[in-house]
């Protein structure tokens, strides 16, 4: 599983940071990043699930 | 009373169970209007309120009152950006956000914590021995104001007059000459302190606007007097309204209580289920030129009041979205705003509200609503409850 995050989406809501910190980090302005590259952990997956379907901007998304 | 055509917004049933009104309109009339307080518009679904929140081009946040003000606002001259950011459009909005949300940014908060802590254990320990409380007034109401204060460096026992004057602008906003008042003793106190810190700076977050230079000149005064009222009256109503809300739920949900007390796996998405259940906040935007939305003929000057608390609601986004279900996995709510506007203290409402219940369960476990009681609910701008008794047992 890879996913995507849109900086130019994200408004720093910080729901991907609080359900699923093992992927993502904020900045101190709140916006998210990835914290990783490549493959989600398979061990993670349904923490990446959790913090895509949490995203009030659809700033995530899985790839294929 | 015709929602569609004619809300109020400040209608006591409305405000004791807006739920079953948002419900009808989405049906009938999903943007209902009213010439109550001048031409407004409520929008109740999610999909409606989101687009609006994101179309800043043709919905200004120059105006975000939910009762619009009579006549000159009563801070002028003194706040000529009025409340930046959150009354303000890029590009001013940009720049004073940028120069806020390191104030509230995650590792900020998590060094707020213990005193919220602190602060939660010791009023909690107060009401424990009781047989009755009022969950609102006596804890809910209590916490944030204090957590605000010290962010601002402003003493901690005047906090019982700056809730004062945070309820005079917010709760009691259409009593016009109470509104005024207490924003202009708040505009006043703040002036007052800026004098202090220009002379005796401090580790706080007005000294650090102060000495803020942005290219290579001091911010306006105004500015930083709009910011300091506007972390003052965004940061106690709101969150206080969260943190009653949740209350109130938990002593008329057992199983949910019960269930808070023995699965901690659950508390972060539960927190999130409860801020969407019971958000609290309602923002204006000002139409700013003549639009059709959703069918609405929508002109330069109505206000949109934007509705997050329903769309929160709203069935077609929330599987059975008047159910509290604490461990929702989807659940894309927009408590916080959506879009540029998103609340920049939303990382410290969260830890609040999370640390004000972990800590009113630790102390309180068993408790519920006190039979026969009078459970009173303020609205229009902000939602919550202002006086909650309950039994403790």
């Amino acid at each position: 599983m890879r996913i995507r995050l849109d900086p130019d989406r994200c408004q720093g809501h910080a729901r991907c940071f609080g359900l699923s910190p093992e992927l993502f980090d904020v900045d101190d302005y709140g916006y998210s990043s990835l914290n990783f590259e490549g493959e989600v952990p398979t061990e993670l997956e349904e923490k990446a699930r959790l913090a895509i379907a949490n995203c009030p901007e659809y700033a995530i998304e899985e790839v294929e | 009373m015709d929602w569609a055509s004619d809300f109020d917004v400040l209608d006591p049933q409305y405000i004791a169970d807006p739920f079953s009104v948002w419900d009808e309109l989405r049906q009938s009339c999903p943007v209902a209007h009213s010439s109550r307080r001048g031409s407004s518009w409520l929008p109740t679904r999610y999909e409606d309120v989101t687009a609006l929140a994101h179309d800043i081009e043709h919905f200004s946040s120059l105006e975000v009152a939910v009762i619009p003000f009579e006549g000159e606002a009563p801070q002028e001259p003194l706040l000529a950006y009025g409340l930046p950011p959150i009354s303000a459009d890029p590009p001013l909005h940009t720049w004073t956000r940028r120069l806020l949300l390191p104030w509230f940014s995650h590792k900020k908060v998590a060094g707020y914590e213990p005193l919220t802590r602190e602060l939660c254990r010791s009023l909690a320990a107060g009401l424990k021995e009781a047989e009755r409380a009022d969950a609102a007034a006596d804890y809910a109401q209590q916490i944030p104001v204090r957590v605000i204060a010290h962010i601002l460096g402003v003493p901690p026992e005047l906090s019982d007059t700056f809730t004062g004057w945070v309820r005079d602008v917010l709760e009691f906003a259409d009593d016009q000459q109470r509104r005024r008042a207490g924003m202009q003793a708040l505009i006043q106190y703040f002036l007052t302190e800026l004098d202090r810190r220009r002379a005796n700076p401090g580790e706080d977050l007005l000294s650090s606007l102060l000495q803020t230079e942005v290219e290579g000149e001091a911010i306006d005064d105004s500015l930083v007097l709009g910011t300091a009222a506007l972390v003052l009256i965004a940061g106690v109503d709101t969150t206080w309204s969260a943190i009653g809300s949740s209350l109130w739920h938990l002593a008329t949900h057992e199983d949910d209580r019960r269930r808070l007390l023995s699965d901690k796996e659950v508390w972060p998405l539960a927190i999130e289920e409860l801020l969407r259940a019971y958000s609290p906040v309602t923002m204006a935007r000002v139409v700013q030129r003549d639009v059709e939305f959703a069918g609405c003929p929508m002109r330069a000057g109505d206000r949109i009041l934007m509705n997050f608390p329903a769309a929160n609601r709203d069935p077609e986004v929330f599987e059975d979205s008047d159910q509290v279900v604490l461990d929702r996995a989807r659940n894309r709510h927009v408590a916080f705003g959506s879009g540029i506007h998103r609340c920049a203290g939303s990382n410290l409402a969260r830890m609040e509200l999370r640390v004000a219940l972990e800590e009113w369960l630790a102390a309180i476990p068993e408790f519920s609503l006190a039979e026969g009681a009078e459970v009173t609910w303020a609205g229009g701008q902000v939602r919550g409850p202002r006086s909650l008794p309950v039994v403790l047992r």
